[in-house]
């Protein structure tokens, strides 16, 4: 049983922009956790903060935004450099289990981290980022080798050399042919698909323990995206890394992700594992997003939208964001937004539909019919459901609870 | 340097030969159109003037006289001057000048280019802050106040009521008689590359490889240096070009004002008594330097952006 500890926990976050506007509260008191080796993916339309909340992670806000409330601890290992060889070499990178020292394992939280520290023990060292567009990602003035092997020259000031034959295994690695040769190339003279390549071996080039990928296959075409996802499946399992992925795609989640945040309005709406998402989704945005998703055996003519357009956070939002396009909105809607009601360990889903004194209120038809083929399909039942939550914490002895601390209501259903 | 850049550089050596070549005969053909001649002494008979006329040469068709001029000067021979030091080889007369108009301008180039690039960046990282606003501020000034102007108020600030430089040139201490003019010049180009790269700056600050630069970790002073300022440079290297040239022909008032004896001040001289073999030698040189400027804008451009090398690699 691989290791569940959690690395990543996000409590109550909140971040605002100054714009000449006024401020937009882009997150509005975001939970997230993330586990190592695990997928979670963060689902939402664009300006629903997803984008926004890794960026603080990562410590890379634009100008004008900040963390007004709330923590991002980071669970990681302070290896001294030795020890750090001796991981690799005897483990193949994999820490094994009970290895880390206690006095090794450190916890941090961002928010009150300098930036500093930020910068030269976080950032592209232990979380790193894959980007969106690739096409404008790289610096055009700078050779492919000298950006792969920045990152590591300057955390680990590793010689020349060896950051070199270093850059032209993660090449190889990432699926370049000839890296000797693409090392000396500039970013103009690949293509789109080997520069998302280049820009993942420039996010493992640090061997980091968390990966964010920042829409990863939105720009290149179908056939490289699921090259592309492939890629960082495969050395997600060589390297033990967790992944978050934040995507509009809900195709891209079905194929890549454990766990399913998905997000609107700077809040997230529901969460669970990627079955619970799929086969038994309780918001309403979140069976908006699965009945517009196109699909091999829908009859309609016409694609379904959720009707309207996301709220404008430069102005408070009372009650449930999601009410004035939710076609089975309650009156209490309007005026208190809902808490986090449970579902599962694992599932949990923010409307008030989830309340025990609420109506009844089914899915629309086509989409439970949908959903009644695909359960079918995988063989899938609620019962059948392994507790994802229990399976977490199966992990060793230090490993701290999961779910106390995310408040939730339970439903007596 | 490659072969291709080589090739590249060859090809645009050769294009820059006929331009020259089509801008000596355009001038020519103006000169000759121009109302007077450089002998409008009203003392002189009819018959002095045919005579004066046939002993430079200047009797003969104008395509002819356009022949002999290029074959002489093909040869280093610029003619002589005739009104300004008559007889005087053109050679003689620019030559000494040349290293006083350049050096002045190319002074102001520097300074301006260093200052501007600087303030220009320091405004960009700072933006809406005080040293935004100063550039912004300054930028306005120095575009719109002509440097002429600069120059007079510098002279009566640094000349007059504090008189540590001197006004009017001075042979024997040229680089003390070049700082007003140069300062002033260099206002301009202050102003201009400053503007221009605080907002490149801005742009490449907000670009998806800065952004990915800053994912890596690494420092701030090596995002500004390695990534951002390099990137901007590209642009700002584009703008320089038209600027240089621009003193150059800029140049001429202020180095009438401060009685600089540059190439400038002979060139107005040289208009007003029509003396056709300085102009024609002056705007020669001044459409090669012109050339060679554009010439060498474009490599360093090729040097520093490699999406503009040609022929390379297998994009």
């Amino acid at each position: 049983m691989k290791q569940k500890e959690r690395i990543l926990k996000i409590r109550n976050l909140d971040i605002a922009f100054t714009t000449d506007n006024g401020t937009v509260n882009a997150v509005r008191g975001v939970n997230l956790d993330l586990h190592r080796g695990e997928t979670i993916a963060i689902v939402g339309e664009s300006g629903s903060g997803k984008s926004v909340t890794t960026k603080a992670v990562m410590g890379i806000l634009a100008g004008n935004g900040k963390i007004q409330n709330g923590s991002i601890e980071y669970t990681y290992y302070d290896f001294p450099p030795e020890r750090i060889a001796e991981v690799q070499t005897k483990y193949n990178g994999i820490i094994p289990d009970g290895y880390p020292r206690p006095e090794e394992r450190k916890t941090v939280d961002i928010v009150k981290s300098t930036p500093k520290f930020i910068q030269s023990e976080i950032r592209g060292r232990r979380i790193a980022m894959v980007f969106q567009d690739p096409l404008t990602s790289l610096d055009p003035t700078m050779t492919i080798g000298k950006q792969v092997m920045e990152a590591m020259r300057y955390h680990y000031k590793m010689p020349k050399q060896e950051a070199w034959n270093r850059a032209v295994e993660l090449l190889r690695l990432v699926g370049i042919n000839d890296p000797e040769k693409r090392m000396k190339n500039y970013p103009h003279q690949l293509s789109g698909g080997m520069r998302q390549r280049v820009v993942i071996a420039i996010a493992l080039s640090c061997d980091p323990e968390v990966l964010i990928c920042d829409e990863p296959t939105t720009a290149l075409d179908v056939t490289i995206q699921a090259k592309i996802l492939e890629l960082i499946k495969e050395i997600q399992q060589k390297k033990d890394l967790s992944v978050i992925y934040i995507t509009h795609d809900l195709g891209v989640v079905a194929k890549v992700a454990d766990y399913v945040n998905v997000m609107y309005a700077g809040r997230i709406v529901e969460k669970g594992t990627i079955n619970e998402i799929f086969y038994d989704p309780r918001h309403p945005y979140t069976w908006g997003l699965l009945a517009s998703m196109p699909d091999m055996d829908t009859s309609g003519d016409e694609l379904y939208t959720i009707p309207g357009t996301p709220p404008n956070l430069l102005y408070e939002v009372k009650g449930d964001a999601f009410a004035p396009r939710n076609q089975f909105a309650l009156h209490i809607d309007e005026k208190i937004a809902p808490p986090m009601f449970r579902v599962s360990d694992s599932h949990s889903a923010a409307t008030w539909l989830l309340a025990p004194q609420a109506p009844d209120v089914q899915m629309p038809a086509e989409l439970k019919e949908r959903i009644e083929r695909m359960r079918k399909a995988a063989n899938w039942s609620p019962e059948k459901e392994v507790s994802y939550a229990a399976e977490l914490h199966k992990g060793p002895a230090y490993d701290d609870n999961n779910t106390d601390d995310v408040e939730t209501m339970e439903v007596n259903a | 340097m490659d072969k291709s850049t080589l090739r590249y550089i060859m090809r645009r050596l050769l294009i820059s030969i006929v331009t020259l070549f089509v801008i000596v005969f355009v001038l020519f053909l103006m000169l000759k159109l121009m109302p007077g001649t450089p002998f409008n002494d009203e003392k002189l008979t009819e018959a002095q003037r045919a005579q004066i006329y046939a002993s430079y040469g200047l009797d003969k068709p104008v395509l002819t006289q356009f022949f002999i001029y290029v074959g002489n000067m093909l040869k280093g021979d610029f003619g002589i001057s005739f009104a300004i030091q008559r007889n005087m080889p053109v050679a003689a007369l620019v030559g000494p000048r040349i290293g006083i108009s350049f050096g002045l301008g190319i002074g102001a180039v520097f300074i301006g280019t260093i200052f501007g690039l600087i303030l220009g960046i320091v405004a960009a990282l700072n933006r809406n802050h005080f040293w935004d606003s100063f550039a912004t501020i300054l930028s306005v000034i120095g575009v719109s106040i002509p440097s002429f102007v600069v120059c007079l108020l510098l002279l009566i600030l640094l000349g007059v009521q504090f008189p540590v430089l001197p006004v009017i040139y001075n042979n024997s201490a040229p680089f003390k008689s070049a700082i007003i003019p140069m300062l002033a010049m260099s206002l301009g180009v202050i102003a201009n590359v400053a503007r221009f790269t605080r907002s490149e700056m801005i742009e490449v600050l907000g670009s998806e490889y800065i952004l990915l630069a800053q994912a890596k970790g690494i420092s701030r002073r090596r995002l500004i240096w390695m990534h951002a300022i390099r990137n901007c440079l590209i642009p700002v290297i584009t703008v320089l070009g038209p600027i240089i040239v621009g003193l150059m022909t800029g140049s001429m008032v202020i180095e009438k004002i401060c009685a600089i004896p540059g190439l400038g001040s002979l060139l107005v001289k040289a208009i007003e008594v029509r003396d056709y073999n300085v102009i024609l030698a002056i705007s020669f040189l001044y459409s090669a330097l012109y050339i060679a400027v554009m010439l060498i804008i474009d490599v360093l451009y090729g040097i520093i952006d490699p999406r503009i090398r040609l022929g390379k690699g297998d994009a």
